[in-house]
C-alpha cells in the first residue's frame, strides 16, 4: 500500500544539511530568568520559517544563540552545516541578521551604513560599491541613499536594516521581528521582498513574530514557542488541522456561572473537546460547529448563563496556541506587558491597539 | 565647534589670570605661555571623555549587535575606536598649539618637545576613552557617562599643576598632583616652554602615562567580554 506515502517537506539530501538546526538549547539570565528552557527546531533550506510567540517566550534569545551572539548554557546548534559553538567565525560568514533594533547608523547615510557593513564582512572596494547600488534600488532607497538615516520613516528605516543583512549574500537570513511597529503598507512592502529572497535568491529565512496573521499567511513552516519551549512545530495549514472540529468560542455575561456554564457545555458529550475558560469566555472545540450553535445556548440557557456572543470559525493558529499552552495569544501578550514600559495607546511589546495596558 | 571649549578657556583665563605670572614660582614665563599646554591636556580629556557615548548609542540602536555578528575580529572594534580618538587628539592639539602661537605663546623647547606633548596628550586620551567605554559598557546609562566626564576632568585638572605651579599649592594638592596622570601630562607640556628640555621627566612621564592607558584598555576589553556575555 503505497496510500500513505508523504513527501515530507523536512526531508533533504544527506549532502546539503538543513539551514538551521537547534537542539535542546538552554539559557538562563541571572541567577533566575529561565529564557529557553530546552529548545529545538529544524528549519528546511529554502524555506521561510516562524518562530511564533508572545514577548518573553524566548523567541530573541533563540535568535541571539543562533546568530552567535549569545552562548546558550546547554544544547547545540548548527547553521547551513556549521556548528555555531564550535565555529562561530564561520557561521557568522554565511547568516545575515536584522535584529529587532535595526541597527542602522542614524548619523550615516544608507550608502555609508551598506559600504561600512559590506567592509566588515571583508569585502572589496568594487565589489561593495557594485553590492550597495544594487540593493538601494532593489529596496527602492537609490533616491534617498545618500541622505542621513535620522531623516528616514520607519518603513524605510526598517528596508535598509534588512539590506544591511544582505549585503554579504547570506546563505541564511534571520529576522528578529521584522515588521513590528511597521504601518500596513510598509508592512506589506517587507514581507514581499522577503517572499521575493526566500523564493527567488534561495535565501533560508528565520523570522521571529507575535502576530498571529503574519505567520498564518507569510511562513511555509512555524514553530510556536512558549515559556521557553517549543510546543508544536509544523505548516500552518497542517498545524490548524491537526484540531478537530470548528472552534466555538462563548461569551458570558459578567454574572453568569463561569462554572455553570462550563457544567452546562460538558454535556454535549462526545461533540466537545478542549474547553478552557478565559476571563468570562468558554473556548471549545466541535464537531460540525454551525449545527451544535443551537444547542450549546440551549444548555447554557437552562444552566442560568447569559450570553453575549458566540463566535463559530475553522480553527485559526489561535486556537492552536490555546490548545498547546492553554491561553490564548491576545491573553500572553498581555499578560506579558508591562505597562512601564509600554504606556502607549499601541502597545510597543504586543502590537495591540487595544491592549488594556 | 570641538575646539570652541579650550578657546575659551585659553582666551578667558589667559586674560583672566595674566598678572598671576608675576608671582614667584612662574619663573617670569607669560601666563598664556604656561597655560597653553595645560589646556590642551584639558582638551584631551574632555573630548576623550566622550568616547563611551558612542557606545551607548550604538547598543541601543542595535549597531553594536550588528558588529557582533559580523566576521570581522572583536578587537578591532575596540582599536578602531581607539585609533578615530587619537587621531583626532593630534588634530586637535596641533590647531591648539597654533592657536596658541597666535596669541603669543612661544614654545621654547622646540619641535620635538611638542610632539612629546602630542604623545602624551594622545596616551592620557586613550586612558580617558577607555575609562569612558568600560564605564559605558558596564552601565550602557548616557547620563553616567556624560556626568562622570564633567565630575572627573574638572577636579583632575585643578589637582595638577594645569593652572597653577605646583609651588604656589598647599601641600596635600601637591601630593595628590604628584600621582595625578592629568598632571604627568601637564608636566610633559611645562617641558615645552624652555629651551633646556628635561628629558628625563618627558620620558619617565610618557612611560607612565603609556602604562596607564594599557590598564584601563585591558579595563576597556574585560567590560566588552562582559557586554557581549550579557547580550
Amino acid at each position: 500500500m503505497l496510500g500513505h506515502l508523504e513527501v515530507n517537506p523536512i526531508m533533504t539530501p544527506r549532502s546539503a544539511p538543513a539551514a538551521i538546526e537547534a537542539q535542546g538549547l538552554e539559557k538562563t539570565y541571572g541567577a533566575s530568568v529561565r529564557a529557553l528552557d530546552g529548545v529545538s527546531f529544524t528549519v528546511p533550506r529554502g524555506t521561510i520559517f516562524g518562530l511564533l510567540g508572545p514577548n518573553g517566550a524566548g523567541k530573541s534569545t533563540t535568535v541571539k544563540i543562533l546568530t552567535t551572539l549569545s552562548r546558550p548554557d546547554a544544547g547545540s546548534a548548527s547553521v547551513a552545516g556549521v556548528n555555531v559553538l564550535k565555529h562561530p567565525s564561520e557561521v557568522r560568514r554565511v547568516i545575515g541578521c536584522v535584529a529587532q533594533k535595526n541597527g542602522v547608523d542614524l548619523e550615516a547615510s544608507a550608502r555609508e551604513n551598506l559600504a561600512l557593513q559590506g567592509r566588515l564582512y571583508g569585502m572589496h572596494g568594487t565589489d561593495t560599491r557594485r553590492r550597495v547600488d544594487e540593493l538601494l534600488a532593489r529596496f527602492e532607497l537609490s533616491r534617498d541613499a545618500d541622505r542621513p538615516a535620522r531623516t528616514f520613516s520607519g518603513g524605510m528605516l526598517r528596508k535598509l536594516g534588512v539590506a544591511l543583512g544582505l549585503v554579504h549574500r547570506p546563505a541564511v537570513l534571520f529576522l528578529d521581528e521584522p515588521t513590528t511597529g511597521l504601518d500596513p503598507v510598509a508592512r506589506s512592502d517587507v514581507w514581499a521582498e522577503i517572499r521575493r529572497l526566500a523564493r527567488e535568491d534561495g535565501v533560508s529565512v528565520l523570522l521571529t513574530t507575535h502576530y498571529l496573521d503574519e505567520a498564518d499567511h507569510f511562513v511555509d513552516r512555524l514553530a510556536i514557542i512558549d515559556a521557553g519551549r517549543v510546543v508544536t512545530e509544523g505548516t500552518p495549514d497542517h498545524l490548524k488541522s491537526e484540531l478537530r472540529g470548528d472552534a466555538i468560542h462563548v461569551a458570558l455575561d459578567a454574572e453568569s456561572s463561569l462554572d455553570a456554564g462550563r457544567q452546562a457545555l460538558s454535556r454535549l458529550n462526545g461533540r466537545l473537546r478542549d474547553l478552557s475558560i478565559e476571563g468570562t469566555t468558554l473556548h471549545a472545540r466541535v464537531d460540525d460547529g454551525p449545527s451544535a450553535v443551537p444547542n450549546v445556548l440551549a444548555l447554557l440557557d437552562g444552566a442560568g448563563a447569559r450570553v453575549r456572543t458566540v463566535t463559530v470559525s475553522r480553527p485559526s493558529l489561535d486556537d492552536v496556541y490555546l490548545k498547546h499552552t492553554g491561553r490564548t495569544f491576545g491573553a500572553a501578550a498581555r499578560s506579558s506587558c508591562n505597562p512601564r514600559t509600554s504606556p502607549r495607546a499601541i502597545c510597543e511589546r504586543c502590537g495591540a491597539s487595544r491592549c488594556t495596558w | 565647534m570641538q575646539l570652541t571649549q579650550p578657546l575659551i578657556w585659553l582666551l578667558l583665563f589667559g586674560q583672566l589670570f595674566k598678572n598671576v605670572a608675576q608671582l614667584p614660582g612662574f619663573g617670569g614665563a607669560s601666563y598664556i605661555d604656561y597655560l597653553a599646554p595645560g589646556v590642551l591636556v584639558m582638551n584631551t580629556l574632555f573630548s576623550n571623555g566622550w568616547s563611551g557615548t558612542a557606545y551607548i548609542v550604538d547598543m541601543e540602536r542595535g549597531v553594536l549587535d550588528r558588529f557582533l555578528v559580523a566576521p570581522a575580529r572583536r578587537s578591532s572594534f575596540l582599536i578602531g575606536q581607539l585609533a578615530y580618538w587619537a587621531v583626532l587628539t593630534i588634530i586637535q592639539s596641533i590647531i591648539l598649539i597654533g592657536i596658541a602661537l597666535l596669541v603669543g605663546a612661544r614654545f621654547a623647547g622646540g619641535a620635538v618637545s611638542l610632539l612629546a606633548l602630542i604623545a602624551g596628550a594622545v596616551l592620557l586620551g586613550l586612558s580617558m576613552a577607555s575609562f569612558s567605554n568600560a564605564l559605558a559598557l558596564r552601565l550602557r546609562q548616557q547620563e553616567t557617562v556624560i556626568a562622570a566626564n564633567v565630575m572627573l576632568v574638572l577636579p583632575l585638572c585643578f589637582l595638577s599643576s594645569t593652572f597653577l605651579p605646583t609651588t604656589l599649592m598647599p601641600e596635600w594638592i601637591q601630593t595628590v598632583a604628584r600621582y595625578n596622570p592629568v598632571n604627568w601630562a601637564v608636566e610633559i607640556g611645562r617641558q615645552t616652554l624652555d629651551a633646556g628640555v628635561d628629558w628625563g621627566i618627558v620620558l619617565s612621564r610618557l612611560g607612565w602615562l603609556a602604562a596607564l592607558a594599557a590598564l584601563l584598555g585591558w579595563l576597556a576589553v574585560r567590560s566588552f567580554r562582559a557586554y557581549q556575555r550579557s547580550v
